[in-house]
């Protein structure tokens, strides 16, 4: 009985009725190669979305992710064709780093100025892109001039299968690192100090004050991990695609973040897991993904997408009230 | 001697826009020192006229959702939507004639289509808010997108050219050797300017905003008057729109997009609490006028328009350290 009242349940239900849903549109959904590039178009959003839980769980929300991700990516590829440096680990540590950089900075602003997340994350989103844009430059990095250490890197698969016309697909390694990320930010939420403080922040943060939480640690490692995961998942997915676009990622936040709502994470700061985040990330890459099977015109997917914010958080306030209540 | 008076209490109660008068001689004086021959045309200024009051309303209905601390992330879209919708029912309804020569009643029904889809985008928006209870933020940003998306679904993709001679006139027209925009834009914030602190409806606004849980003991309708709040947002957000197409002829599913933050940072600028309860239309008005000198400026001195977007935020940034740093020491 309680595991049917938990949310998790709930989503992890309507998820599996739309798969069936799906299925029966259009059989081809069930087949392997649909759910492993399926998985694959997980992973970026997933890992992006496990930074935006935190934010949310602490009642803060963050629109400028999908910017810092764009700038981590292109700068870091920008230097290492500078430095004819081609690796794995060394530009995903820089990149890393310069998301958790630019986090520290939304960090900064909304705990020193105490101002409301939403507009200190538009600020720092509009400078960090502008920067990009007007300085560090317009032009795509294609596939000829990408570092191949990246891509090859990227190309990984965990197991691979080969059709009965000769081509192989498979599914990505990189699925493991979005789990292992998700792992690890589970048994922080969790188990950590920092974790419960988090939520502590966002069910009440002066009683989470007055508790002998450190506010500031919180805020400045909320939107730190935050930024740095974006950095890290930007860089992952221009191996990914073989491509490093510097508009990349425009209105990507709104997917993330309905995903993140989809799966049950309050927009009132204090609840939200991370098996939840990802059964709505899978479901939202699900849906989109679909509608092409579906054979819904394309020009529908920003409609489907913003009804889906708007029924997920529907649901979530008529969940808080009641609960409230 | 009255006027000395009204000045001066003008000061008192609200040094912000004193602050804001400073800012925008200072801003103007820099840029006219950085190219004198340049921004002192008149065409420069004539031109800031034309654009300035797109984004003067979206702004001034951003202020008013954040009068009862909410926002509008779906301004731009409602905008966009409007000017389309309108768009789409000039090439229905045109015939041989062309749209360029479109009656006025045709002109009429599209102003009626174009304010009705603001008044409805509003609409939901209030609804979702205040009924189903869904923060600000998230049921706009849903929307925003749902707006954009019909957009979309409706133009597929390219921009709708070609407007009625008459429409483009409010965009692009001239009274009295003003521009038609700008015209419009003072007659609508003076009207704002009257609803906010003149009726029951801005003052209950300023309530709401600044103690929510006081106004609901005080027996105020907070549920309709943010409803209604959402309404009058939604339809100034179509007159930026229409105001929009008619300046250029055309409306596209992703035009003015920068115009969002714009919007907000103009907001915060004139003086407006997010967290609710304060926000005026004469400081709106200051901090769009200083803003359009600012771009224009930087324009002038070519900047790229990446560049001047990464200015807008360092501004916005800049602006709530001043706030709380002021607020810190009062």
């Amino acid at each position: 009985m309680a595991l049917l009242r938990r949310s998790e349940t709930v989503i992890a239900g309507i998820l599996l009725l739309a798969m069936v849903l799906i299925g029966t549109i259009n059989p081809a959904f069930w087949q392997l190669d649909n759910l492993f590039s399926l998985m694959r178009s997980n992973v970026i959003i997933g890992i992006m979305a496990m930074g935006v839980l935190l934010v949310l769980i602490s009642g803060g929300i963050d629109v400028s992710f999908p910017a810092f991700a764009v700038a981590a990516m292109y700068l870091t590829i920008k230097g290492m064709l500078a430095l004819g440096y081609n690796g794995v680990v060394l530009p995903l540590l820089a990149a890393t780093l310069m998301g958790l950089a630019f986090g520290a900075v939304n960090g900064f602003f909304v705990y020193k100025f105490r101002m409301i997340p939403l507009i200190v994350t538009l600020g720092t989103s509009a400078m960090v892109r502008g920067f990009l844009l007007g300085v560090v430059g317009t032009s795509m990095i294609n596939i000829n001039k990408m570092p191949t250490a990246l891509i090859d890197f990227a190309r990984t698969d965990v197991v691979s299968v080969t059709k009965a016309d000769g081509t192989t697909y498979g599914l990505t390694a990189m699925v493991l690192i979005y789990l292992g990320l998700a792992l690890a930010m589970h048994l922080v939420l969790r188990y950590t100090m920092i974790g419960r403080s988090a939520y502590a922040l966002g069910g009440d943060p002066e009683a989470a004050r007055r508790a002998g939480f450190d506010l500031r640690k919180t805020i400045f490692f909320i939107y730190c991990v935050a930024g740095a995961l974006a950095g890290f998942a930007g860089l992952l997915h221009s191996g990914m695609i073989w491509l490093a676009n510097p508009r990349d990622f425009v209105g990507l936040e709104l997917d993330v973040i309905a995903a993140v709502v989809l799966g049950g994470a309050s927009i009132f700061g204090g609840r939200g897991s991370v098996l939840g985040t990802m059964l709505g990330v899978f479901m939202l890459v699900m849906v989109k993904n679909s509608l092409i099977i579906m054979r819904v015109d394309t020009t529908w997917q920003l409609v489907v997408v913003g009804l889906i914010v708007i029924a997920a958080t529907a649901l979530s306030a008529w969940r808080d009230r009641r609960r409230a209540a | 001697m009255k006027t000395q008076m009204n000045i001066r209490s003008l000061i008192n109660r609200d040094n912000n826009i004193v602050q804001l008068l400073v800012m925008t001689v200072l801003i103007f004086a820099v840029m006219t020192a950085l190219s004198p021959d340049k921004f002192l045309r008149y065409y420069n200024f004539e031109s800031i006229t034309y654009i300035f009051p797109e984004l003067g309303l979206l702004s001034i209905a951003m202020m008013i959702a954040m009068l009862t601390g909410g926002i509008d992330l779906s301004v731009v879209g409602v905008a966009n939507l409007s000017g389309i919708l309108a768009g789409v029912l000039f090439h229905k309804m045109a015939g041989a004639a062309g749209i360029a020569d479109a009656g006025i009643l045709t002109v009429l029904l599209g102003g009626v289509i174009a304010l009705g889809t603001g008044l409805a985008a509003g609409t939901v928006n209030g609804l979702l808010i205040t009924r189903l209870g869904i923060t600000p933020i998230l049921a706009t940003l849903g929307t925003g997108q749902v707006f954009t998306g019909l957009a979309i679904v409706l133009t597929g993709g390219p921009a709708i050219v070609g407007f009625p001679t008459a429409w483009a006139f409010l965009g692009n027209g001239k009274i009295l050797g003003l521009a038609t925009p700008f015209v419009l834009f003072a007659v609508i914030a003076v009207l704002i300017a009257f609803v906010l602190s003149r009726t029951a409806l801005g003052i209950n606004l300023m309530l709401i905003g600044t103690n929510p849980k006081a106004a609901l003991f005080a027996g105020l309708k907070r549920e309709r008057m943010v409803l209604y709040s959402y309404m009058l947002t939604g339809v100034l957000a179509s007159v930026a729109g229409i105001i929009l197409s008619g300046r250029t002829n055309a409306a596209k599913s992703d035009y003015g997009t920068s115009y969002l933050l714009q919007a907000v940072l103009i907001a915060v600028l004139g003086g407006t609490n997010p967290a609710g309860g304060r926000g005026t239309v004469l400081g709106i008005t200051i901090a769009v006028a200083a803003l359009m000198l600012l771009s224009s400026g930087f324009q002038i001195l070519r900047f790229s328009n990446h560049l001047i977007d990464f200015i807008w935020g360092a501004f916005l940034l800049l602006v709530i350290a001043i706030n709380a740093y002021k607020n810190r020491t009062r």
